[in-house]
């Protein structure tokens, strides 16, 4: 099977397209961790090469987690096969104008 | 086992080019620096913006990267011109103290450029001439001081070139080199990781302090990063956030616990992994961690930045299938098969190994074979 999308760890929300993906394309993702955990995901967007497409359901406000750890916060609902970037997620630094 | 040659000075310090250089103490000296490099083939003139009417701290720290500058190994003598004497000697007593190396200075006033270009052309040429009569012998690794930074990052860095390049740092300080790492806002998101990881207690709490201290000063200020981290390049190749910058940033640190915190330009005193304060804009960052006594660099890139330093080799690696093609003449290690899943993290910490090898024996870099010799000081505040 064609590899697309490489996870950090396998409990992450988002994966990074290693080539750009057509919307409606199943692609395999594959995890790095000692887990190397893989599976198929239904992409919803153009997801160019770099950008992240989200492996599971995230609700708007929830964290983002990649790395095992926040990159940020989703700023609307994200459905899985969904590219994920800066339209949908901001930094949890400097909010309110903190 | 590769065997590795280099340029033991009279300190003791381990160096890997031989440059003879000539470093203006200020900007106005710019002009005579330059011009007598060009009269001496083979000497580098170090051009700069800053060196008048700066004080306190950020004076400080243009001294200490004058001086750490041309004490670096990778110097054999040095030239210094400043305008007046005062300031002059002040950086060649300093390099010669610490280094024991040629070092002469040359001051305009009262002399004009052109006497001063003639004086110095002649002290090159015989300064030129010594250093190439000193030969490569035999050094060991872990002799080395080596830093490490990435720029125009993308998610590939994180995902790919960081962790490899970690897997390989990882081996350098076990074999007993002394390594830097800097970019204090671009650890955030990751600053729990790295604080983690520091050696004691009491280092812990100076690096949160050196990071808090960054954070309020941004605040001070009435503004945040948001606009400039993560950069335009960075939101094009597909980073969204700081954080997520942060954390594929200090991959390439590696696992090794950090044993000390440094200020900007600091020599570690020294083996194992350092954190230095150094802002993360790469020319900035290069030269603190030259003026440090790094004499090997390894700079990782997504988009594709095409930074370089006058005194120290940059190795440049992108794991971007993209870049290592449409930029492939700025690329020393092409790490795109991690990503592609033909190469393993430890075969590409291998890959870098052997450029980092080669590189150390003489071979140029890209950045050294296209002429990138950016020299940039660190500003704290305006000057007087």
């Amino acid at each position: 099977m064609k590899f697309k999308v490489l996870v950090h760890v396998k409990s992450d929300d988002v994966g990074v397209a290693v080539e750009e993906i057509a919307p409606g394309e199943r692609v395999g993702f594959v995890s790095l961790d000692e887990v190397g955990f893989e599976g198929l995901i239904e992409v919803l967007d153009t997801i160019p090469i770099g950008h992240k497409i989200a492996l599971k359901e995230i609700s708007s406000g929830a964290n983002v987690i990649e790395y095992c750890r926040p990159i940020g916060i989703a700023t609307s609902n994200i459905k899985t096969g969904e590219l994920v970037h800066i339209h949908n997620i901001r930094s949890l630094r400097w909010r309110d104008g903190r | 086992m590769t065997e590795l040659l280099g340029f033991r000075r009279p300190n003791g310090r381990v160096g890997v080019r031989n440059h003879v250089i000539i470093l203006p103490v200020d900007d106005i000296s710019n002009t005579a620096a330059e011009v007598t490099s060009r009269v001496i083939q083979g000497t580098l003139s170090l051009p700069h913006s800053y060196g008048r009417l700066q004080f306190g701290e950020d004076l400080e720290l243009t001294f200490k990267t004058l001086i750490g500058t041309a004490s670096n190994p990778n110097v054999a003598a040095a030239v210094i011109i400043g305008i007046e004497p005062n300031w002059t000697n002040k950086i060649v007593d300093a390099v010669s103290k610490a280094t024991k190396k040629p070092v002469e200075g040359l001051s305009i006033e009262h002399n004009g450029d052109l006497k001063t270009i003639e004086k110095a052309s002649r002290i090159t040429k015989m300064l030129l001439q010594d250093a190439s009569e000193i030969k490569r012998e035999p050094i060991s690794l872990g002799e080395l001081t080596i830093s490490i930074k990435c720029g125009e990052s993308d998610t590939t860095s994180g995902l790919a070139a960081n962790p490899a390049l970690g897997r390989l740092i990882d081996r350098l300080v076990n074999a007993g080199c002394t390594v830097i790492f800097g970019e204090t806002s671009e650890l955030t998101g990751a600053e729990d990781f790295i604080a983690e990881r520091m050696a004691t207690p009491e280092l812990k709490e100076k690096f949160m302090k050196v990071y808090g201290d960054y954070m309020a000063f941004i605040e001070s200020q009435g503004v945040d990063l948001l606009g400039s981290q993560p950069t335009q390049g960075n939101i094009a190749g597909g980073l969204s956030t700081i954080e997520e910058k942060g954390l594929g940033n200090v991959q390439k640190t590696g696992t090794c616990p950090i044993v000390g915190v440094l200020g900007p330009a600091e020599t570690p005193t020294d083996k194992g992994l350092f954190f230095m304060d150094s802002s993360s804009a790469a020319a900035e960052m290069v030269t603190l961690a030259a003026a440090a006594g790094s004499v090997l660099h390894f700079f990782t890139t997504g988009q594709g930045n095409v930074v370089g330093n006058p005194i120290v080799p940059v190795v440049k690696m992108s794991a971007h299938p993209r870049t290592v093609v449409e930029m492939a003449e700025h690329i020393d290690v092409d790490l795109s098969g991690i990503i592609r899943r033909e190469l393993s993290l430890d075969r590409a910490a291998d890959a870098i190994s052997d450029v980092m090898n080669r590189t150390i024996n003489g071979r140029l870099t890209a950045a050294e074979a296209l002429g990138h010799r950016e020299f940039v000081l660190t500003k704290l505040y305006r000057s007087a």
